[in-house]
């Protein structure tokens, strides 16, 4: 027909992949067994894939550059995109679990790429699960931000242990966050926002970040705005309960 | 459509079976056995069988027994297994002193180095801790509850230890993973502070001990896996120092007469102390593989193989003591059909000098305790050949399913998501 025959799935006028053709369960057990590709360890993450412009085999200035943002359950990618002008000299990813969205993400990237020439070099994606493989995508202290937005409620007390921000995956949020490295969390379940800023309060290498420095903050005002979830409940003239916190070093 | 009840059911049935475990005292004043629900302890000072006495609430234990420890002191002793209970004993008296309670299913113990604490994980990924306080051995202290201190999100945890110094705790599962945290001054309010991730095995990660000497004190960490390598690794930043490949030694694996591609599986390892050696038990091989740890130039190589002559004695656990440079085996599985008793095989090994003669394989008379001992342990002195092969079936079978992760083809997968929704308005 009159679709582009190189890609059926993408907007004729823009060239952005088309969020119908990517549409996905809302929901993904993170318990499974994973059946995709892990890298053995942070070393074996391959950066020339992710970010082919960063880390081409002529350049060789930028190739000690490390990942410092990630968006965990980054969902269809808002978040990064507008991160990715923001700071444009940061590296980022996304991590998300459901095959589908991780595709469209990075179809969108792509796209993007092609369609602003130089910019968003420095996101990507990857299809994997971060409660179960944070320490093989990071070492220690790799990361400067993290970010879980409108993670899956999981009201069920039987599937607390599902959260995404849960007492027990702190420690490893922590390993992998730098010292004075923030950690983002919004919801719009009033639930969930009390159970995530309650992990956060009990835990010793976690403190909230004052009102001031997270007014000041250029990144607050996205999490609500550039995520497709914030602008539905926004659209929906719903209510959002965030959780910044800041990492600490652990007391001895 | 392959995926019948039937299946499922024979699944359950495999992974019951448990692999014989054993322990020494560090001083070698007793040795342990455990062969499915049954605790068996043999006293080497007096010469004796120990009968165990349990008054503190509960009975012996119910289901296989799956990992078993005895304290660096030499006070305590652990027990855990299916069975949700941890039994910790006085290894004076063989009273149990305190049995706790595990959600889940225990899958492995270790005791502080000041034995002031007993760590356990269950089978869901999460290391309790339980303080064992003011204990003299005489009195058995009340049930108490342990405390969640860690977890592996939702991963088998295979194998705990502590460091040498105390100052770290390490705790391996079937995801590959390693993870070395700083043991807390109070741990009953958890350990937060991760040290390090040791990555790069590339199947489950399935035993660790520590190498450590005079030079090394705060020791080096070594791991067995699923992938038939051990490595040895530096706790403090994770990073791997060498791996060593065990495959050519172990053997082709033979199994149910067609060779397997799958690779032999490492099921226990134990340093010999005061040496560099390690010993390290293979789901395929007729004896042990002696590793040479070289501390300086952070190597690890095959120094020598061990191979037992006579029965098909291939090792399920390793044991050894401080002193009397023994390093004692076992063989056998908990469960081998309805009409055999399990299988447990005890041998040792001496003689594990820098120089002079090879490892040589005590006869059951040369063996401390003599048929005595192996009586209470084996359950019996002679035992029929065919048991041999059957149980090492059984256990690998065992093994596989419960740590090896399930392959499914494209198509199966595919084929099996195809009442979900978004499947649907695809056509």
């Amino acid at each position: 027909m009159l679709e582009n025959k190189t890609n059926p799935t993408h907007s004729k006028s823009t060239g952005l992949p088309r969020k119908r053709f990517y549409r996905a369960r809302a929901h993904s057990n993170p318990l499974s067994d994973s059946h995709f590709p892990v890298p053995v360890s942070p070393s074996h993450v391959d950066y020339s894939t992710h970010y082919p412009q960063h880390f081409s085999t002529s350049d060789q200035a930028g190739s000690c550059k490390k990942i410092q943002f990630a968006d965990i359950g980054c969902g269809f990618g808002g978040l990064l995109i507008s991160l990715s002008t923001l700071f444009p000299e940061t590296l980022m990813i996304g991590m998300e679990l459901r095959d589908k969205v991780t595709e469209y993400v990075k179809e969108r990237i792509l796209a993007l790429r092609v369609a602003n020439p130089g910019q968003y070099q420095n996101i990507s994606v990857v299809r994997t699960n971060s409660m179960k493989y944070i320490p093989n995508f990071f070492e220690k202290a790799q990361l400067s931000k993290m970010f879980f937005l409108f993670p899956d409620p999981h009201f069920k007390e039987k599937n607390h242990r599902r959260r995404v921000i849960s007492p027990f995956l702190l420690d490893e949020y922590a390993y992998a966050l730098q010292v004075g490295g923030i950690i983002y969390t919004i919801t719009d379940v009033e639930e969930l926002g009390d159970w995530m800023k309650a992990c956060l309060d009990n835990h010793p290498m976690f403190e909230a970040l004052p009102s001031e420095e997270l007014e000041a903050d250029p990144v607050t005002k996205l999490l609500s705005s550039a995520t497709e979830e914030g602008q539905k409940v926004d659209r929906n003239g719903g209510q959002t309960f965030l959780a910044v916190y800041r990492r600490l070093a652990p007391s001895l | 459509m392959e995926d019948t009840p039937m299946e499922y059911e024979e699944t359950n049935k495999d992974t019951e079976v448990a692999p014989a475990l054993i322990a020494v005292h560090p001083t070698q004043n007793s040795v342990a056995v455990a062969i499915g629900s049954d605790l068996r302890v043999f006293d080497l000072l007096g010469g004796w069988a120990v009968s165990l006495v349990d008054d503190s609430g509960g009975s012996l234990h119910k289901d296989s027994i799956r990992a078993i420890r005895y304290g660096a002191s030499g006070k305590l002793f652990v027990s855990a297994g299916d069975d949700k209970l941890v039994k910790i004993w006085s290894t004076e008296s063989w009273r149990c002193i305190s049995t706790v309670c595990s959600e889940k299913r225990v899958t492995a113990v270790a005791i502080s180095k000041d034995g002031s604490y007993v760590c356990f994980a269950d089978k869901f990924g999460v290391v309790w801790v339980v303080e064992v306080e003011g204990f003299d051995g005489s009195q058995p202290s009340p049930n108490k509850k342990a405390a969640p201190m860690l977890s592996h999100y939702c991963s088998i945890i295979t194998s705990l230890e502590f460091s040498p110094d105390g100052r770290f705790f390490v705790s391996a599962d079937r995801d590959f993973k390693i993870r070395v945290t700083v043991f807390p001054r109070k741990p009953l309010d958890g350990a937060h502070e991760i040290q390090s991730f040791s990555l790069g095995h590339t199947e489950f990660v399935s035993c660790l001990a520590f190498v450590c000497t005079q030079e090394y004190p705060q020791g080096f960490l070594v791991s067995g896996s699923g992938d038939s390598t051990v490595r040895l690794w530096d706790i403090s930043s994770g990073s791997l120092l060498d791996t060593c490949d065990i495959r050519e030694k172990a053997g082709p694996l033979e199994f149910k007469g067609i060779e397997e591609e799958c690779c032999a599986a490492v099921t226990d390892l134990c340093t010999i102390l005061d040496s560099t050696l390690v010993a390290v038990a293979v789901q395929s091989l007729q004896g042990i593989i002696l590793l040479r740890c070289d501390l300086s130039a952070r190597t690890l190589n095959v120094a020598k193989v061990v191979s037992i002559k006579g029965d098909t004695f291939i090792p399920t656990s390793l044991a050894t003591s401080v002193s009397s440079g023994l390093l004692w085996m076992v063989t056998g599985a908990s469960n081998l059909g309805d009409f055999q008793s399990p299988l447990a095989r005890v041998r040792v090994v001496s003689d594990f000098m820098e120089t002079g003669p090879d490892p040589t394989v005590l006869e059951d008379d040369e063996t401390p305790g003599g048929e005595k001992l192996l009586g209470k342990l084996q359950g019996r002195v002679s035992i029929d050949e065919k048991v041999f092969l059957t149980a090492a079936e059984a256990l690998k079978t065992s093994m596989s399913k419960l740590l090896i992760k399930k392959q499914y083809s494209t198509e199966k997968r595919e084929f099996r998501k195809r009442g979900r929704n978004d499947k649907k308005l695809k056509q």
